[in-house]
């Protein structure tokens, strides 16, 4: 521990404790990535019915709406009678999942719903079923939406793992509670620093994956403008 | 159920209920807090968003540097900004608190002002100079009324992240409803924990729905129908 005096920023923080802060990191990365994974696996179906079903828009709504709404730290220790108290990946994996479905299933059905009817009415003159039509026309046009609910989701999860740091587990978040306990600065700058250049670069990845998956982007603008 | 005995008991013990660190006095202090940090937020963040929405010139600049803050974590502006030793010991962490949550309330706020000055229809402000208003006219009159759906969605964005956040001040030693689930995560005593996080979620609850109560109140009355049909696109493109 360099106690003593307390710089802005100490480099040698940062190469003594290197293999903690790559710790920390990996860690940060796997409770992220596997919660907007798991949020995508939920939110499409449920977003797919959403839109399909009126009646059970607003339930669906309601629930993501009531789980976005609850602070994050109290949903953590709200879930542990279900989960237990210790620190869990199960606990922080539901809360956190809990949280992306609100922005992952709103930008689906908003993207389903700008669907252009052109479009669909093409797939069914060409004979598609509505399963067909849904997997094939309906949601690789919703991408775009789609894709920016990712992009926030993300974002978002990436922000609250450092939360999950009051309840043991934390990633970079580990070494924000730790610089606060010891009243030292660096650690504090490193986890900002840290998750801040996380969230830029999985934002990058994003980008240049919805520019693979939607090659028509351009084109697709032209033809929403002339419609 | 064992366990949820216990929390029924804790919330039914009437000592949880009176003197400084009873629920009344902490619910209080979590709402001076919230509504100290969405205040000043809105008077910076609103102010700005304003003044670049009725020049029209620099507002997206402001507006992507105000959404890239947005990425920092506030458990880190928070906790930097508690173990300054000018700041960390005054008023009983309020102020670090204060700072932190504000720097996290202005670019929702900043950014929603921004877009509904600059959604106003351009055949109003047309007609409305034609009519012989003034800019300061146009603008008190004509823009900000119609813009202020959006500052409220601004506003209720920040709101809602900011109770949320409030919560963690207690983790920096200001005293709010999060104290009880700081205090139970690091006594291990998961009732306090549990009732106070109860607490917690109840408060996001109603604030929520206040805030949803008063945008309808302060919405123009031609505007309400639009707003709701609008609001399933509307959202992403702010969230």
């Amino acid at each position: 521990m360099p106690l003593g005096t307390n710089p802005f920023f100490r480099w040698s923080y940062v190469t003594s404790q290197w293999s903690q802060i790559q710790g920390d990191l990996v860690q940060h990365i796997k409770l992220s990535l596997l919660a907007v994974a798991i949020g995508i696996a939920l939110s499409i179906p449920l977003a797919v019915l959403a839109w399909r079903f009126r009646v059970i828009r607003a339930p669906v709504f309601g629930v993501a709406s009531a789980l976005y709404i609850i602070p994050s730290l109290a949903l953590f220790v709200i879930l542990g009678p279900v989960t237990g108290f210790v620190a869990s990946y199960k606990t922080a994996e539901i809360a956190l999942v809990g949280y992306t479905l609100l922005i992952l299933i709103w930008n689906t059905v908003a993207g389903l719903d700008a669907v252009p009817p052109d479009a669909r009415e093409a797939a069914v003159a060409l004979g598609y079923s509505p399963t067909t039509a849904l997997i094939r026309v309906d949601l690789p046009l919703a991408l775009p939406y789609i894709f920016a609910g990712v992009r926030v989701a993300t974002a978002t999860v990436i922000g609250l793992v450092t939360v999950t740091a009051l309840i043991g587990l934390g990633g970079l978040g580990q070494q924000i509670t730790y610089g606060f306990t010891i009243a030292y600065n660096t650690p504090i700058i490193v986890g900002l620093v840290f998750s801040i250049a996380l969230a830029a670069a999985v934002d990058l990845l994003l980008v240049g994956a919805q520019h693979l998956a939607v090659p028509w982007a351009r084109t697709g603008r032209r033809a929403k403008a002339l419609g | 159920m064992h366990f949820l005995a216990q929390v029924f008991g804790w919330f039914t013990t009437s000592s949880n209920w009176t003197g400084s660190q009873g629920v009344p006095e902490l619910f209080w202090h979590q709402l001076e807090l919230s509504l100290t940090v969405v205040a000043t937020a809105l008077l910076l963040g609103g102010g700005l968003g304003v003044i670049l929405g009725h020049s029209g010139r620099g507002g997206l600049v402001a507006v992507n540097a105000a959404n890239a803050f947005r990425a920092v974590p506030t458990l880190a502006l928070l906790t930097l900004l508690a173990i300054q030793p000018s700041i960390s010991l005054k008023w009983s962490g309020f102020l670090a608190s204060w700072l932190a949550l504000t720097a996290l309330a202005i670019p929702p706020i900043l950014t929603n002002t921004y877009v509904g000055m600059t959604e106003v229809d351009a055949d109003v402000r047309d007609a409305a100079t034609a009519m012989g208003l003034t800019g300061g006219q146009l603008l008190r009159r004509v823009e900000a009324p119609l813009a202020v759906p959006f500052v409220m969605a601004g506003v209720r964005t920040a709101s809602i992240e900011v109770v949320a956040t409030s919560t963690l001040a207690a983790y920096v030693s200001y005293s709010d409803l999060g104290t009880y689930v700081i205090t139970g995560l690091n006594t291990n005593n998961s009732v306090i924990a549990f009732s106070g996080a109860i607490l917690v979620a109840v408060m996001a609850g109603l604030v929520a729905a206040a805030l949803g109560l008063l945008t309808r109140a302060l919405t123009p009355l031609p505007m309400r129908q639009r707003q709701r049909t609008g609001l399933l696109t509307a959202r992403p493109s702010v969230a």
